[in-house]
């Protein structure tokens, strides 16, 4: 019986972590940004510095109407967003977040192949958006997705390079493993892989500065066009949840996980201060960087991530063998 | 019948089916949609008989990238109105090439692993894979890298054969 009740008690604190953490994200994502543009964001929902507007966001998006275009392949165009938001639900189910106060280590199910479970869910989420853009039934939307699956395409083989460079370093595909072998040596051998998993991770979400399948200034909003009210909602969620996967993901393999003074008992918050670190990163590269041309998030990948992570793992091996 | 050979019919049916689903609808991107299905669902079988392993690179790249690619190869060939499949004479030759397909390796598969059980010992773990891959099958795996090696050189030999480059 206490089987049953530690299983349901994992899978409550996951989906209170997903539930939770992307909102977090996006009114830092609201302030954040407006800081960094001289401005205060919003600042009257909820009374102090605006703490609800994403809730109130959430409000009038349920009042809305959902709309499906006449053109849109129906099926496809409704199931899009549900594509897109649960594989980041799953994939979080095998992200630890580190010692609790000595209770043991806080994760849905420690997986033996955690590495390879979170970067399938990832691959699948971006699914969701590809649906979007062939199911709207829209021009915009269309070329939105051909953007979509080419930038996929470009950005799936550095991601995973990039990964298997930890898991080889770490000797270990387990997510608790590759965090447990972390040394802060690591930050220095394993940079040029953080970068490109970093950057990949960024592509893979379509986030500025890669945000060319979007690109509203040409192709109004890409394969969301046609997407109002609670869909538009769930791939908003989905995007957030993306940042937090990706973020939680580049610390554990990357900055060591819980690693941190008194990281028996805090451990977990170490986790989440670095995940909000990184998370802030995300905001920062939308800030600070312009969009990239469609030919150039293509040739970024090709003539320099893959090089890179290529080197990454020769260096890698080097090193775990000498 | 214990709860897993149960899951594993149902992964199976649902396998079977999507895979019809997507041979015989007449959008060719649902096709591809239902191809996403059938590789999920074989996915899962592969979970239940404990090889998780070869389960997630399944997903990582059949799902997130195989079929993007043909997605991708979609939408560039067809107009946006007319993704529609062509249904030719070869459909009928197809069929029968696939079904004498399954039905080879259907058999290959029985008559060589009939009557094994996989209870208590797992065995698609990366550990046992990697063991496997790099002691034992060493050589028909460099073959095979050097096989594939080559099939890359030729498809850029191909693809740029036709231009002044």
């Amino acid at each position: 019986m206490p089987d049953v009740v530690d299983v349901v008690l994992r899978c409550v604190l996951v989906l209170a972590v997903f539930m939770v953490l992307p909102l977090v994200i996006g009114q830092m994502e609201h302030k954040a940004m407006a800081h960094m543009q001289s401005r205060v964001g919003p600042m009257a929902a909820g009374g102090f510095h605006g703490w609800a507007q994403l809730l109130a966001d959430g409000v009038k998006f349920v009042q809305k109407e959902s709309i499906t275009p006449v053109a849109a392949d129906r099926r496809v165009f409704e199931l899009a967003p549900a594509v897109a938001l649960a594989p980041y639900l799953v994939a979080l189910l095998a992200i630890p977040l580190g010692p609790f106060f000595g209770q043991g280590n806080l994760i849905g199910q420690d997986l033996d192949l955690g590495l390879f479970f979170v970067l399938a869910a990832m691959s699948v989420g971006v699914l969701g958006t590809l649906m979007g853009g062939l199911g709207s039934g829209n021009k915009y939307s269309y070329i939105g997705g051909m953007r979509v699956a080419a930038q996929l395409m470009s950005y799936e083989l550095p991601m995973v390079l990039a990964a298997a460079s930890v898991a080889m370093a770490a000797g270990t595909l387990s997510l608790v493993g590759i965090a447990q072998q972390w040394e802060p040596w690591w930050l220095i051998t394993q940079l040029p892989g953080l970068i490109v998993f970093f950057v990949a991770g960024l592509a893979e979400l379509q986030r500025p500065p890669f945000d060319a399948p979007l690109a509203d200034a040409e192709l109004v909003m890409g394969p969301l066009t046609e997407y109002g009210g609670m869909r538009f909602a769930m791939f908003l969620l989905a995007e957030y949840a993306g940042i937090l996967v990706l973020s939680a993901l580049t610390t554990v393999l990357f900055l060591g996980g819980w690693a941190g003074p008194f990281s028996d008992h805090i451990g977990w918050l170490w986790t989440l201060v670095k995940v909000m670190a990184v998370a802030f990163l995300v905001i920062w590269a939308r800030v600070a960087y312009p969009r990239l041309r469609e030919d150039q998030v293509n040739s970024l990948a090709w003539k320099v991530l893959v090089p890179v992570a290529l080197a990454q793992i020769t260096l890698t091996t080097v090193l775990v063998v000498a | 019948m214990s709860a897993t050979e149960i899951v594993f019919l149902l992964f199976a049916a649902l396998a079977v089916g999507s895979a019809l689903l997507a041979m015989t609808t007449n959008q060719l991107v649902h096709s591809a949609l239902w191809l996403v299905v059938t590789l999920g669902a074989v996915a899962g079988c592969f979970v239940l008989m404990t090889a998780e392993f070869v389960a997630w690179v399944q997903v990582l790249v059949y799902v997130g990238s195989v079929v993007v690619l043909v997605i991708f190869a979609l939408m560039l060939t067809r107009q946006q109105s007319t993704i529609s499949a062509e249904v030719t004479g070869n459909r009928w030759t197809a069929a029968v090439l696939g079904l004498v397909a399954a039905v080879g390796l259907g058999a290959t598969v029985i008559s060589g692993f009939h009557g094994e059980r996989i209870e208590g010992h797992r065995i698609g773990t990366a550990r046992s894979l990697g063991d496997a891959l790099f002691n034992d099958w060493v050589l028909p795996f460099e073959i095979l890298s050097g096989v594939l090696l080559a099939a890359l050189v030729g498809a850029i030999v191909i693809s740029r054969s036709g231009t002044e480059r």
